[in-house]
């Protein structure tokens, strides 16, 4: 049976567009692959505007041993996902919003390859960034599988991103995180909780997109994954992300 | 109403540490006691130690995370002296056959370079008195069975701490925020966790604070060249012989421990 990509991929975006949360894809297609769900996920890329780059998921250790898998995914970014410094997050435009503190890549050139490693991603880096990335999950109450979720772009929503520093002399594995709800402190990590190394997440997207004939553009934006428990939010929400010599980053929700 | 028996509680609480047995819970027997019964326990158990040739090198701050907070049910931490005989070399190696169901946490220490006595410390006074803060590991243990603890079991219980090592550079709060070090756990060279300072009451600064005023309403201070604990990072990581720790912090380095039987 051949699966039907653009009914899924357009049932996906009735889901963003309306708001409304529906069941995995999984339940009526048993077959879904993972290929698949990267086919699905394709087809929406042009409802979203200008493409600016891409994001991981499932980047923790602790979370692929949950879900029994043993690599990241990806999604891609487009200009209707960034929200300016400075700009609030409404959260009646999302379904499910929840908030997670991200070290985001800005590239300095092109990067592409099968064999691309850590080291090669640093040096075509030209920033590092404190980021607070809003996931949203087209699906009820986050229940997917993972095809289910790469067809629903990993649970892309909104993204903000402060200023950007070069990262020479930055150990991003080990720059302190800190997630603040509303004046609370309710997650800290370090940035080894994506992959072991926010950079090796990253050249594990620049592999994986060469697989797919694609790779990273100069200027592209990549959210290297979520760095602690992404926390819900509502109306009159403030989450406060600081990233150690990256610097903090204020998200206000209406 | 007093405690019954906080002499005889410690004297259990002595011998489980002697023996290496686990004792059930008081508040078993006694579900009413509480934080204040607990430190009745604790003090006359520090009696027994000390008259043992023990030294009190500091205090322990514990349950500083909302998430501990919330499991044993209390909205405040609590602390324990750190007896000199727990201290561990970092690179050495801590011995299974000293403890009962130890588990690892990574913690930020800070040494202090003043006397710092409550009531009325702020956090400003708090970084003043602070010669510098170092990386740390606690092993916390429970002479409790299957760490079944309440609250008045476990401060009696030295706030479950069991062993810790730092490392020796003490480094100065101009060089440091400690709301911010980020730090990686590492066992056997997987990542078992990752954390930072602020999972410390949102700062291991306003630990030492809470801490020297909680003493104070005891009439004791916190002297120079005291260490505070000043709270795990991260959850709890049970251990076994054969485990190879490592706590890297940044701006502070590393400390590592190997377990052994």
């Amino acid at each position: 049976m051949t699966v039907d990509t653009q009914a899924l991929a357009d049932r996906l975006t009735w889901a963003r567009t309306t708001r409304t949360a529906i069941p995995q894809l999984s339940d009526e297609v048993p077959g879904l692959d993972l290929a698949t769900g990267y086919a699905v996920q394709r087809l929406q890329r042009p409802g979203l505007g200008r493409p600016v780059g891409w994001k991981l998921g499932v980047t923790s250790r602790a979370k692929q041993r949950q879900v029994g898998v043993d690599a990241p995914i990806y999604g891609f970014l487009a200009s209707d996902h960034v929200l300016d410094l400075g700009e609030p997050l409404t959260t009646a435009e999302h379904i499910n919003p929840r908030c997670e503190p991200e070290i985001v890549f800005v590239l300095g050139r092109d990067l592409a390859g099968a064999h691309v490693t850590t080291t090669e991603v640093l040096a075509a880096t030209s920033g590092v960034a404190v980021g607070i990335e809003v996931i949203d999950s087209r699906f009820t109450d986050y229940r997917f599988t993972m095809p289910d979720v790469v067809a629903d772009n990993a649970s892309a929503g909104r993204y903000v991103v402060g200023a950007p520093v070069h990262p020479d002399g930055i150990d991003l594995r080990l720059v302190g995180v800190v997630l603040e709800h509303d004046g609370d402190v309710v997650a800290t990590a370090s940035g080894a909780a994506s992959l072991g190394h926010p950079a090796a997440a990253v050249a594990w997207l620049v592999r994986a997109l060469a697989a797919a004939g694609e790779g990273l553009r100069a200027g592209d934006v990549v959210l290297s994954g979520g760095l602690t428990a992404a926390v819900p939010v509502g109306p009159g929400d403030v989450v406060v992300a600081t990233i150690d010599r990256l610097g903090s980053l204020e998200l206000a929700c209406r | 109403m007093p405690i019954s028996d906080p002499v005889g509680k410690a004297r259990l609480l002595y011998d489980a540490r002697r023996d290496r047995v686990a004792i059930p819970p008081f508040t078993d027997d006694d579900p009413t006691l509480g934080m204040a019964d607990g430190y009745a326990v604790q003090a006359e158990l520090v009696d027994l130690l000390l008259a043992d040739g023990d030294s009190v090198v500091g205090y322990k701050v514990g349950l500083t995370s909302k998430p501990m907070q919330r499991m044993i049910g209390v909205d405040s931490p609590d602390f324990a002296p750190i007896l000199g005989s727990t201290a561990h070399v970092d690179g050495g190696t801590v011995s299974l056959s000293r403890l009962i169901q130890p588990k690892m946490e990574a913690e930020i220490i800070a040494v202090m370079g003043e006397r710092l006595a409550g009531p009325g410390v702020l956090v400003t006074d708090a970084a003043r008195a602070v010669a510098g803060v170092c990386a740390s590991v606690e092993i916390v243990d429970s002479r409790f069975e299957d760490w079944r603890i309440g609250l008045a079991d476990t401060v009696a219980d030295l706030a479950s701490n069991g062993a810790f090592a730092s490392s020796s550079r003490v480094v100065p709060l101009t060089e440091v925020d400690p709301r911010y070090v980020g730090m990686t756990l590492t066992r056997n060279g997987e990542l078992v966790d990752t954390g930072a300072g602020a999972a410390a009451l949102g700062d291991p600064l306003a630990v030492v604070a809470w801490l020297a005023n909680t003493l104070g309403e005891r009439g004791i201070a916190l002297e120079p060249g005291h260490l505070v604990m000043t709270g795990a990072l991260h959850a709890a990581v049970p251990m076994a012989a054969g485990d190879v720790f490592r706590a890297d912090f940044d701006r502070l380095g590393p400390v590592t421990l190997r377990v052994v039987e």
